[in-house]
C-alpha cells in the first residue's frame, strides 16, 4: 500500500468514525419580503431519527423556514445543510420527502402517475408494488387509477403524504399535514409519523395541532415573529412541574420546608411549589411526610402538569423567560 | 434525465388537457375550408377573363402564405398560452413546490418544459403545414419551392415565441405572460408590414421600423423567410414593383446572419429565463 492510499484509508476510517451529520442544520436564516421581515436569525438542528415539531402562530415564519431548508426560497442570509450537504446542491434533497402546506398535484395525472413522476425525479428504484403499498398506506389504494383533478382536498393531501413517502426518504418534511383531513385522517397521520420514527426516519413537522405535536415529537422549536422564541425537548419545555398543596395552620418552619423543595408561591392556604426538572419522584412524598411531621394538616396535594399548549401560550405572550 | 421526464410531462399535459384535440379539430376545419377555397380557384373567372396559370400560381402562393400564417398564429397562441401556466401557473397553484423539492436543478426542469413545448409547438406547425401543402398540391397542383425550409422556419418562429412566453411566464402572472407574448407577436408582424410599406414607398425611416422590430423579436423575420420558401419565385415579379409591402409575399430569403441572430436570441432569452427562475421564490 502506498502512503497515499494509506492516508486515504485513514481519512475514510476517520469519516466512518464520525457521528452522522444531522438531518437538518440551519444557521442564521433570514428572509425579508419587501419591508416585512419573515424570518430573522433562525438556527436549529434536527438530529437523525428525531421528530421535531415546528410551532408558532400564523405568520411566525414556519413555512418560510421550511421552504428555505428545501431550497424553494432563497434566504437573504444564513446557511442550510440537509443530510450533510449544502441545500444549494440539489443532491441534498435526494432522500427528502416533502408535503407542502399548499398541496397541489398535476390534475391531469392519475394518483399512480404522480407517484411514478416523483420516483423518477428522485432517481430511486422503487418497484410498482412498493408504490402501490405507499398509496395503500394513505388510504388511496382503490383510487390509484383516478385522475387527481377529481380528488377532494383531503384525498389530495393524502396523495401528498404518499408523494412525500414514496422515494424511501431519510428526512420527511410535513407542512401542516392534517389541515384538510378529518379526525380519522389526523389519527392516520399521527400513526404514520410514529411509524416513521420507529424506522429511524427523521421528521420535521409543522402543525397547528399542538396535541398532535405533543404526542409525536421528541423536540419542539417555537417560532414567533420570525425568531426562535423557545426550543428544547418536550421534557425540557414541559419539565417544570409543580405541586399544589392546601395546608392548615402553616407557620414559618413549614414555609422553609416548602422552599427547600422548590420555588414557592402562596395564595391563601394554597401553596404552589415548582419542582426541580431532575425530580426523581421522591420530592413530593418526602415533602408530605415532613409536613405531617411538623404537625401541619395536609388537606390536598395536587400535581400540576403544564401542557405544551400552556407553555406555547406563555412563551408567545412573554409570560415567562424562554428556556 | 430530469429534463426528459419534465418534457414528457409537458407533452402529456398538452395531450391530457385536450389541447391536442382542440387543435386537431381546428386544423381539420381549416384544411377542409382551404381545400374548398382552392378548388374554387381553378377556372375562376375574373373581369379580364379566365385566370392564366401564372396568375393561378400567384394566387395559390398568396393563399398558401395566408393559411400558413393562420397556422403559425394558432401555434403561437397555443404555445404562448401553454407556456404561461408552465412556470407562473405552477408556482401560483403550488404544483411547483413538491416538484422542485426533488433533487432536480431548476434549469433542468425549465429545459424540460421548454423541450416539451418545442416538441409540441413544432410538431403541430410541421404536421399541419405539411398537410396544408399536400392539400394545395392535390387541389391546384402547386408545390412550393422549398417546403422543408419553410416548415423549419415556421417551427423556428414558434420556438422564438414560446421562448419569449416562457421568459414572461417566469416574471409575470399566467394570464399576463400569454397576452403579452401574443401581443408582441402581433405588434412585430404589424411593424413588419409597416416596414414593408415604407420600403415599397422608399421611406427609409418607416422601413427601419420593420428592420428594428425583426431584430428585437425574430418572429416576423422568420415568418418572412418561411413565406419566401412557400411562394412561387415568379409571384413577386408578377405582382410588379411597388407591391413589396404586401404582407403575404416576401421579397428575399433569410440571410445566414439573421438565422444566427435568431439562434443567439433564443439562447439569450432562455438564459435570462433560467436565471430568473433560479432566483425565484416558490
Amino acid at each position: 500500500m502506498t502512503s497515499e492510499t494509506a492516508a486515504a484509508g485513514s481519512t475514510a476510517d476517520q469519516v466512518d468514525g464520525l457521528p452522522p451529520s444531522p438531518a437538518v442544520w440551519c444557521s442564521g436564516l433570514r428572509k425579508r419580503y419587501g419591508r416585512q421581515t419573515a424570518v430573522d436569525d433562525v438556527s436549529f438542528t434536527v438530529a437523525r431519527g428525531e421528530v421535531l415539531g415546528l410551532l408558532g402562530p400564523n405568520g411566525a415564519g414556519k413555512t418560510s423556514v421550511i421552504k428555505m431548508l428545501l431550497g424553494l426560497v432563497r434566504p437573504d442570509a444564513g446557511e442550510v445543510l440537509l443530510l450533510g450537504r449544502r441545500a444549494s446542491d440539489p443532491r441534498s434533497r435526494s432522500a427528502v420527502g416533502y408535503l407542502p402546506e399548499l398541496f397541489r398535484y398535476q390534475p391531469w395525472l392519475t394518483a399512480a402517475e404522480v407517484l411514478d413522476l416523483h420516483v423518477k425525479l428522485a432517481r430511486v428504484d422503487v418497484g410498482a408494488s412498493e408504490r402501490r403499498e405507499c398509496l395503500a398506506l394513505v388510504g388511496l389504494a382503490d383510487r390509484a387509477g383516478d385522475r387527481v383533478g377529481g380528488f377532494s382536498k383531503g384525498m389530495q393531501q393524502r396523495l401528498g403524504l404518499a408523494v412525500a413517502l414514496v422515494a424511501r426518504p431519510e428526512l420527511v418534511v410535513l407542512d401542516e399535514p392534517t389541515s384538510a383531513l378529518d379526525p380519522l385522517g389526523r389519527v392516520d397521520v399521527r400513526d404514520l409519523v410514529l411509524s416513521l420514527r420507529s424506522r429511524g426516519v427523521t421528521v420535521l413537522l409543522n402543525s397547528h395541532l399542538i396535541g398532535e405535536v405533543e404526542r409525536v415529537c421528541d423536540r419542539v422549536v417555537i417560532l414567533d415573529k420570525g425568531r426562535v422564541a423557545a426550543s428544547g425537548t418536550l421534557a425540557e419545555l414541559l419539565g417544570q412541574r409543580e405541586v399544589r398543596l392546601r395546608l392548615g395552620a402553616a407557620d414559618g418552619r413549614v414555609e422553609d420546608r416548602l422552599r427547600a423543595a422548590g420555588a414557592l408561591s402562596r395564595s391563601g392556604d394554597w401553596f404552589t411549589v415548582a419542582l426541580p426538572a431532575d425530580d426523581d419522584g421522591v420530592t413530593v412524598p418526602d415533602l408530605v411526610r415532613d409536613l405531617v411531621g411538623l404537625g401541619v394538616r395536609v388537606h390536598a396535594v395536587e400535581p400540576v402538569r403544564i401542557s405544551l399548549e400552556e407553555r406555547l401560550l406563555a412563551v408567545l405572550r412573554h409570560e415567562e423567560p424562554a428556556p | 434525465m430530469t429534463a426528459l421526464t419534465v418534457a414528457g410531462l409537458t407533452v402529456r399535459e398538452a395531450a391530457r388537457r385536450r389541447v391536442v384535440w382542440a387543435l386537431l379539430v381546428l386544423t381539420v376545419v381549416l384544411l377542409a375550408l382551404s381545400a374548398w377555397g382552392f378548388s374554387k380557384l381553378i377556372g375562376l373567372d375574373t373581369e379580364l377573363g379566365t385566370m392564366t396559370s401564372g396568375e393561378a400560381r400567384l394566387v395559390a402562393s398568396l393563399l398558401l402564405n395566408l393559411i400558413m400564417f393562420g397556422y403559425s398564429l394558432i401555434a403561437a397562441i397555443g404555445t404562448a398560452f401553454l407556456a404561461g401556466p408552465t412556470v407562473a401557473g405552477e408556482v401560483e397553484s403550488g404544483q411547483a413546490l413538491a416538484l422542485l423539492a426533488r433533487p432536480v436543478r431548476r434549469s433542468a426542469v425549465l429545459f424540460g418544459k421548454w423541450l416539451g413545448l418545442v416538441a409540441f409547438g413544432c410538431g403541430y406547425v410541421v404536421l399541419a403545414g405539411l398537410a396544408q401543402i399536400l392539400v394545395v398540391r392535390t387541389v391546384v397542383g402547386y408545390w412550393p419551392p422549398a417546403p422543408v425550409a419553410g416548415l423549419a422556419l415556421l417551427a423556428a418562429e414558434t420556438i422564438v415565441l414560446l421562448t419569449l412566453a416562457l421568459l414572461l411566464s417566469s416574471v409575470v402572472s399566467t394570464m399576463a405572460s400569454g397576452i403579452v407574448a401574443v401581443g408582441l407577436f402581433g405588434a412585430t408582424w404589424v411593424a413588419g408590414v409597416v416596414g414593408g410599406l415604407g420600403a415599397a414607398l422608399g421611406n427609409e425611416g418607416v422601413a427601419r421600423v420593420g428592420t428594428v422590430s425583426r431584430v428585437l423579436l425574430p418572429t416576423d423575420g422568420l415568418w418572412r423567410g418561411a413565406m419566401n420558401a412557400f411562394q412561387d419565385p415568379v409571384a413577386l415579379v408578377q405582382m410588379g414593383p411597388g407591391e413589396g409591402g404586401f404582407p403575404f409575399l416576401s421579397d428575399a430569403p433569410l440571410t445566414p446572419a439573421y438565422l444566427a441572430w435568431a439562434v443567439v436570441w433564443v439562447a439569450v432569452v432562455w438564459g435570462l429565463t433560467a436565471l430568473s427562475f433560479q432566483r425565484r421564490d416558490v
